[in-house]
């Protein structure tokens, strides 16, 4: 029964675009029409998981396919349903978003094909997670992945935006390669195309390491684990803004759950994997900030802490199959369990981010940070929005963040404690790594908060601005509310992440312990209300004191300065600095400034930049050296038909030599 | 061994570190010397039997590295006007200090792979002077200026004497002798060396060293 | 009953205190230097002036202004109330308690710090970037220390990390914790703005970090951001008084004066440290911290060897 529902609402999803497609260009009702299939197809799909988690019964859906090896099966278990929800969840409130952010009759001639591929996006996702059969796994992947690229390609009337569609058509074309080579590795060692565990012994030496680099770097890809990365800041920052979200909140997790699923199938696998997982979790979530930092574009921002916080979930990920590799329950209920739920955090507060990114872009019509401030007066709905999702991205209780880096902070701790020597002791070196990781980011939030909203506007877009209509508005206060309540209240979630814990590793259904007994989820409870309570009652002691006593209005001191002026504030750059510089040996950042100024200097300017240093310095020229060096087989395009039939007639010869 | 080993070792360990982040040369030159006169009171504990001629060892160590050493750096100090601030010419001081402490990681990692004698095995000894050796390294490496290369120099045979402890028993006088004089003429040479280069190039720093090639 | 006891005398303590620990510092920094100086419970009569005084809003700022001082007191009276005193367990305790006492100090810092930023002017700009780097790398030393605490006392619990059991491990691996007491000490000095990572009685905007991202509040919100202050810093004291002093007498009548003369003791210490350094180049104070950081991984790695 889930599982037809959750067929149902694909379809559904998937076919939401055609009616806008049918009634015309400047159409009205098309958007409708489109917003409310799309809706339909997103709540019927999440009726179907909640039917699954209700009755905790899985039938297969089994059809007949007509391709060599492939067979239509589907099937949702514990760890499909806990990655299906954010993709129904994100898509619906997405297409609510998109009814006043991407109207029909401001962007006539992409608005029908952001719909259209929105739909077939949902879809892709939604099928990939419950595919059984690798063939059919790879159907919903690639429909996924070329959705992405017309999604992200939406204005390509832009440079910009055509160069970001390419860079990430050849990410996402590499990672499906190595998908391809990974399932021809599982069918040579499993015999047929079902996804399912794999026995140790039917495994050729080689075969288990090969499975386990090729989806690495294949999902990696995906992911956005450093230095797999290339694609994403340019990508969710071209991209419509609940694209964006819909990307950062959703894609990327499809490649950790092709991780998570993976790595499930071998059920002892070398400890060397798990560290290795681990210490890039560490590198991508320290790298990840620390770029972010050095961003002014406030969706690249964005985007470079969606790499932070991937890897904040791989590094559970990494110490749940350190867990499995010494058989320590505790080690895998908590990493994987903080994993999980922080895959369920970040697709909330990262898209509660986006969509509120994208409502300032709406109203100021610039994403440089250094060109806004001052919204907080103008807008403070949005406002209000963003500082939720910043407290909550930086893992602050009372909020969400908190508990998943808790569950993870709990499970690092505990590699200490009667573990072996060093490797195992090495691993809670993570713990005071994910604490800087913390630090980071609320330096990077505190900066972009207080440079988009607080303080002055500094420049006249920004000061013309205006607040979201309700259908952007609706959308946010729906993921504030999930925020504060997965933050208040994580024991109803313990059992939904038990049952996939279960799944990953079926042996602990019975004998491991339960994540509530393992975390104090109660007490996460009971000081989030403490603090929450005891926030409210300072602030009515303080009002009570204002109100008493009298209370002036004036101008912020400026040092004597009687006519302070926006651009004296301090710009997200100047906030930057400082940490820009202790990470300059990896961020490399580029300034434009003045050079040899005459005693009078005329009017001139200042720019930094912090380019993305993979691309660079690593990507670009191997691109650019290979082409230079595949440019010499230009020697064999002639272009004379005659010499073409003599390459024919060698091939020929060849193939008959070669046995 | 002794329980008061370990501490002493941890202190000498953290001047390594005090070494390389402080910004004043003369407080290089105190933790150097620090080291030093912490070296001589170690062998005063690791020696198998204590006699006047550990004693007078003893002395003449702690005599040399803590006290006429240093003084002699201090005096070349002013009278080559050098200009009493550690200026990090390659890296920065949180890059001297990170690679440090990478590098005194390794060195503890690397110390329980190596092929020690049973007594050996769990001291602190060895990691201590493998770290120290490799601090001295950094020194030389990333300070340009010749006073701090002298430091260096010193750092290094700080942690040379180090590992020399654990021979003590195997060769006690030629070890601690030979020890001794290398440092002697090493520090004669350079302090010649560094009077020589400021008469000629007004400054002290090794980069002018390469316009002598020929 | 012995609990309730125990209890009540921790939050008097703990709401009690913190001024006179300010007192004391400028007390001791005034004898350094020859001064009478202003009484010890100075702190005590300024809290009650500033929360009878009227306020002064810039035009600029929003209600996030308003909440910055909110929620740094908040945030440091829960904190307290986590931190176990004299022995005893605290008010608040649970497995991983410590976590949420960092994140909380971090919640009160994020919001101080867009406080600063509300304003619209570049030096509580200035004071609010430096305050947050200097707080990504005082954090790591904070984890690294508790890491040692964690491996010697096998729990995950503060009461247990810094309870009775800590004085036998002082015997067996005291090189471990002589190093962590150093690293803490100098993140207290970092995290409460003393010398040598920011003068708390200059007067140049420039050279403050803690001073100016303060600025522009005044009357009962500048009260609130002072006995938060103090707050933290008997939060900090008290970490390290348990970490220095863990032997406890057995009868409660002992164990609290014998916490409340550390945490004097504490004060005196830091009014010396004051007295006699200069503040830090602002360049050469990340490298005090990464010198913290060191010192506890020092720490740890010897534990693990």
């Amino acid at each position: 029964m889930s599982e037809s529902l959750v067929l149902l609402g694909i379809i559904i999803a998937a076919s939401s675009g055609v009616p806008g497609l049918l009634l015309g260009r400047t159409s009205i009702s098309g958007q409708w029409v489109t917003t409310f299939l799309a809706v339909l197809g997103a709540a019927l799909g999440l009726g179907g998981v909640v039917w699954f988690w209700a009755t905790g019964e899985s039938h297969p859906v089994v059809l007949q396919w007509s391709l060599p090896g492939a067979e239509f099966r589907v099937a949702i278990d514990g760890l499909s349903a806990i990655f299906l929800v954010p993709v129904f969840l994100i898509s619906l409130l997405g297409n609510i978003y998109g009814l006043g952010y991407w109207k029909q009759t401001e962007h006539p001639q992409n608005g029908r094909k952001l719909r259209l591929f929105y739909g077939t996006m949902t879809a892709g996702m939604a099928l990939l997670v419950i595919a059984q059969n690798s063939i059919l796994f790879l159907f919903g992947w690639e429909i996924m992945a070329l959705s992405a690229f017309f999604l992200v390609t939406t204005e390509d009337n832009e440079k910009e935006v055509r160069e970001t569609g390419w860079i990430y058509l050849v990410a996402t074309h590499v990672a499906t390669l190595c998908l391809f080579a990974l399932f021809a590795v599982l069918h040579a060692a499993n015999g047929s195309f079902t996804l399912g565990p794999l026995k140790p012994e039917t495994l050729r030496p080689g075969a288990a390491t090969a499975i386990f680099v090729l989806a690495l770097v294949g999902f990696g890809l995906k992911a956005g684990i450093m230095p797999l990365h290339i694609w994403l800041p340019s990508a969710h920052a071209m991209a419509p803004s609940h694209v964006s979200a819909m990307m950062s909140g959703v894609l990327i997790k499809m490649g950790i759950y092709g991780l998570v699923r993976i790595t499930s199938f071998l059920p002892h696998p070398p400890r060397e994997w798990g560290i290795l997982l681990l210490g890039l979790g560490v590198a991508s979530g320290v790298l990840g900030v620390a770029f972010a930092i050095g961003q002014h574009d406030l969706k690249r921002l964005l985007a470079y802490h969606s790499i932070e916080n991937i890897g904040i979930i791989v590094m559970g990920l990494g110490l749940a199959l350190i867990g499995r590799s010494l058989d320590r329950a505790d080690w895998i209920i908590l990493g994987l369990g903080g994993a999980l739920l922080h895959v369920w955090n970040h697709a909330l507060f990262k898209a509660l981010l986006f969509l509120c990114a994208g409502s300032v872009i709406h109203a100021a019509h610039t994403r440089e940070i250094d060109r806004l401030g001052g919204l907080a007066k103008v807008m403070p709905r949005t406002s209000l929005c963003f500082l939720v999702g910043a407290v909550a991205i930086c893992g602050l209780p009372p909020l969400n963040g908190f508990v998943s880096e808790f569950l993870i902070y709990l499970g690092l701790f505990g590699t200490l404690m009667n573990g072996e020597r060093r490797s195992f002791a090495g691993s809670s070196f993570a713990a005071p790594a994910l604490a800087l990781i913390g630090a980071l980011a609320v330096a990077c939030f505190v900066k972009v908060y207080g440079a988009v909203f607080l303080g002055t506007a500094r420049s006249e877009h920004a000061r013309h601005a205006h607040e979201s209509p309700p259908s952007m508005l609706a959308p946010m206060g729906v993921l504030v509310a999930c925020c504060f309540l997965i933050g208040l209240a994580p024991l109803l979630i313990a059992p939904i992440l038990q049952q996939a814990v279960s799944a990953w590793a079926p042996n602990l259904e019975v004998v491991g312990p339960r994540l509530a007994t393992l975390a104090p989820l109660v007490w996460i409870t009971v000081m989030g209300l403490l603090l929450i309570v005891a926030l409210l009652l300072g602030g009515a002691v303080l009002w009570t004191r204002l109100d008493r006593r009298a209370v002036e209005e004036g101008v912020t001191w400026g040092c004597g300065y009687v006519a302070p002026t926006p651009r004296m504030q301090y710009t997200s750059s100047s906030f930057a600095q400082m940490l820009v510089g202790m990470f300059r040996w990896v961020l490399r950042p580029r300034t434009h400034q003045p050079k040899d100024l005459p005693l009078f200097p005329p009017a001139t300017s200042f720019h930094s930049e912090v380019p993305d240093v993979v691309l660079d310095v690593v990507v670009l020229p191997t691109f650019r050296f290979t082409a230079w060096l595949f440019s010499w087989c230009r020697v064999l395009q002639q272009g004379n038909i005659q010499i073409y039939l003599l390459y024919i007639f060698l091939a020929l010869i060849a193939l008959l030599l070669w046995r | 061994m002794v329980p008061l080993l370990d501490p002493l070792l941890i202190v000498a360990l953290t001047l390594n570190f005090v070494a390389l982040g402080v910004s004043r040369i003369r407080g290089v030159i105190n933790a150097v010397a620090l080291q030093g006169v912490l070296l001589g009171i170690l062998a005063l504990f690791v020696h198998p039997a204590i006699g006047t001629r550990v004693i007078l060892l003893v002395a003449v160590t702690v005599g040399l590295k803590g006290f006429v050493i240093p003084r002699y750096l201090v005096h070349a100090l002013r009278e080559a006007n050098i200009q009493d601030e550690v200026k990090p010419g390659v890296g920065s001081f949180m890059g001297s200090l990170s690679l440090g402490a990478v590098g005194t990681g390794l060195a503890m990692v690397f110390s329980d792979t190596l092929p020690l004698a049973e007594q050996h095995k769990h001291l602190l000894l060895v990691p201590a002077s493998l770290a120290t050796v490799w601090t001295g390294f950094l020194m030389l490496t990333t300070r340009k200026r010749a006073i701090m290369q002298v430091l260096g120099y010193l750092l290094l045979e700080n942690g040379i004497f180090m590992f020399g402890l654990l021979l003590l028993e195997a060769t006690p006088f030629l070890v601690e002798v030979g020890i001794l004089l290398d440092l002697f003429t090493g520090v004669f040479v350079m302090a010649i060396i560094i009077h020589h280069i400021s008469r000629e190039f007004a400054s002290t720093s090794t980069e002018h060293l390469t316009e002598l090639k020929g | 009953m012995e609990t309730i006891f125990h209890d009540a005398v921790h939050i008097l303590l703990a709401l009690g205190l913190p001024p006179l620990l300010l007192g004391l510092i400028a007390k001791t920094k005034a004898l350094f230097a020859g001064r009478v100086g202003p009484p010890v419970l100075q702190p005590y009569y300024d809290l009650i002036k500033l929360f009878q005084k009227g306020s002064v809003f810039s035009t600029t700022t929003t209600w996030v202004f308003r909440a910055g001082p909110v929620v740094g007191l908040v945030t440091a009276v829960i904190a307290v109330l986590m931190i176990p005193l004299a022995g005893a367990t605290a008010p608040l305790s649970f497995t991983g308690d410590f976590v949420l006492l960092a994140y909380l100090l971090g919640l009160g810092r994020f919001f101080t710090a867009s406080a600063a930023l509300d304003t619209g002017s570049p030096f509580e700009g200035m004071g609010a970037a430096r305050e947050v780097t200097f707080a990504c790398l005082a954090e790591p030393a904070f984890f690294l220390g508790m890491l040692v605490l964690a491996k010697l006392s096998g729990s995950l619990q503060l009461a247990d990390m810094l309870g009775s059991s800590l004085a036998s491990h002082w015997t067996a691996d005291g090189e471990s914790l002589v190093l962590v007491l150093l690293s803490w000490f100098i993140i207290l000095l970092a995290e409460n703005s003393r010398i040598p990572f920011d003068d708390p009685n200059t007067h140049l905007e420039l050279t403050m970090i803690h001073e100016v991202m303060v600025l522009d509040h005044g009357g009962p919100a500048f009260g609130m951001i002072l006995y938060g202050a103090a707050l933290k810093l008997f939060v900090f004291g008290a970490l390290v008084v348990r970490l220095a002093f863990p032997r406890t007498g057995g009868s409660p009548w002992l164990d609290w004066p014998i916490f409340v003369g550390g945490m004097l003791v504490v004060a005196v210490a830091i009014g010396v440290v004051e007295s006699i350094m200069a503040r830090l180049r602002m360049t050469h104070v990340p490298v005090l911290l990464v010198a913290a950081c060191l010192l506890s991984g020092f720490g740890i790695i010897l534990l693990v060897r």
